[in-house]
């Protein structure tokens, strides 16, 4: 099969080990295409696509739109600070407002888990999610999967930790989905007070000790700490998490085998990571990135490629 | 018995032509060969591209006889053209992508494009358009093992035809290739699509 079985890219959860199969093909042969000395193809040259951005970010708001543009579609760019959502319109009302202009295709960010799928049983238009809430993230967690898979090869049976803020990360759960739909396990790596309740009945095992967590894993997927998320006081200070949490070159070189070191951005550098660390051949953070513009146009080439009836 | 057995061999000739069987295919490959040299003589200034899916088997066989007969190696390589279709949201399922490999460049040097069937055109046109975004090439022909006649979309002709045949659009050309797990290398019109 060369389609997806959606419509919309709201979350992995959504999607099945096929779709993910589908996108990682497309994947690579896009990433061969932006390495070419002309990185552009008319693949999307009839689409327009608004990028609606209702949070900050940098990094994925860009890939998409390098993706959007190296697969020639028209973009339209929208975030809130500059937008009538400050004087008041609602969520539907903006996207419906956008979608009177011919456009077909959304991304999306959002603060509250679970607006794209809200906006999906309303609007015509495909929708890919860059984040909602403390919810889902899946374009990163396919770039996540598909750097591993390039590094390691086929993902079922590896062992990937996901160490750090667990509780406010949406790539933190879009990660755990992906990866149990390719057959690897999953751990997961923190503080008490930053791992949800009842994570273990994802099928994932948590481990409080995160010497124990690299040992057991063939790749660590270091999270940020999202101050901005955090109302309350988790733990008693960075200086703190650094010493216990923290992951350095010096831990890295004592283990007994090569693991692979991610992080999605962007880094507290000396906070989850120690600065020679990330810089270290062990991290892959700045394929993650290269490799997030492939999955984004391979994402949206194949979201666009499903024909309406 | 005999009844049944000519009646078997008609009706299958009928649904199921032979137009290249395995020693024409052979001394059609040699020929192709030789009119490459003739015009592109020690291939020092040129390159082979084989077109995905099946045009990629052509191209390697294309591409060792040469460099038997040249005894030296010549680059080769693959170009997926699914990005640059024209048909991209207009039909039912889109395309499966394929690997594109070209490893060398192919900026000023002469490029010979090759394919298995040269039908309506549309694929070469996509193919001129992917071949761009390696550089400026000097020259790109077109060779295809089959070209059909009066089928065309678009005004484009192939510079190296294996056969020419007239086919009707309802028609289908069948490649068996032994590069495709197949056990001789032959060449079939199919009556029903």
């Amino acid at each position: 099969m060369s389609r997806l079985s959606q419509r919309h890219l709201l979350g992995i959860k959504n999607i099945t080990s096929e779709d993910i199969e589908l996108i990682f093909d497309t994947a690579t042969n896009f990433k061969e295409v932006i390495n070419r000395p002309i990185k552009k193809v008319p693949s999307l040259r009839d689409v327009t696509i608004a990028n609606i951005f209702f949070e900050n970010s940098t990094r994925t708001r860009l890939s998409f739109e390098l993706a959007e543009k190296r697969l020639s579609a028209d973009v339209v760019n929208f975030s809130t600070s500059t937008s009538s959502v400050k004087k008041g319109e609602t969520l539907l009302d903006t996207v419906n407002n956008i979608l009177a202009m011919k456009v077909d295709m959304v991304v999306m960010r959002h603060a509250s888990a679970g607006a794209p799928h809200f906006l999906s049983r309303h609007i015509k238009a495909n929708i890919v999610n860059a984040g909602d809430g403390t919810h889902e993230h899946p374009t990163q967690a396919l770039l996540d999967a598909f750097s591993i898979h390039e590094k390691l090869g086929k993902l079922n049976g590896k062992k990937v930790a996901i160490i750090g803020d667990i509780l406010h990360s949406r790539v933190a759960l879009s990660n755990i989905f992906a990866l149990q739909k390719l057959g690897a396990k999953v751990m997961v790596c923190g503080p008490p007070t930053l791992l949800p309740k009842h994570i273990t009945s994802l099928g994932v095992t948590v481990e409080q000790e995160v010497k124990k967590a690299l040992q057991w894993c063939d790749v660590a997927n270091v999270l940020r700490i999202q101050l901005e998320r955090q109302q309350l006081k988790y733990f008693p200070s960075l200086r703190e998490y650094a010493l216990y949490y923290g992951i350095t070159k010096k831990m890295l070189d004592e283990l007994d085998k090569e693991i692979i070191l991610m992080h999605p951005g962007p880094i507290n550098r000396g906070v989850e990571l120690s600065s020679d660390a990330a810089d270290s051949h062990h991290s892959i953070i700045l394929d993650q990135v290269e490799n997030g513009v492939a999955v984004r146009m391979a994402v949206l080439y194949l979201l666009a490629g499903i024909r309406e009836n | 018995m005999l009844l049944v057995e000519q009646f078997l061999f008609v009706y299958l000739n009928v649904r199921k032509k032979l137009i290249l069987d395995p020693l024409i295919f052979d001394l059609t490959l040699n020929r192709l060969c030789q009119q490459l040299i003739e015009n592109h003589r020690d291939f020092s200034e040129s390159v082979l591209v084989g077109m995905q899916p099946r045009g990629v088997f052509v191209a390697a066989l294309i591409h060792k006889k040469l460099e038997e007969k040249l005894k030296k190696q010549l680059p080769l390589g693959m170009l997926d053209v699914t990005f640059h279709r024209d048909d991209f949201r207009r039909r039912e399922i889109p395309a499966k992508a394929s690997e594109t490999k070209i490893d060398f460049i192919i900026e000023d040097k002469n490029v010979v494009l090759i394919d298995d069937v040269l039908f309506t055109g549309r694929t070469v046109r996509s193919a001129l358009d992917a071949l761009i975004s390696f550089g400026r090439p000097k020259k790109v022909e077109l060779l295809v093992l089959i070209d059909r006649k009066h089928t065309r979309h678009l005004p484009i002709a192939a510079n190296y035809v294996g056969k020419y045949v007239d086919t009707m659009e309802s028609q289908k050309v069948v490649v068996e290739l032994e590069g495709q797990e197949f056990k001789q290398n032959k060449i079939w019109l199919s009556y029903n699509k």
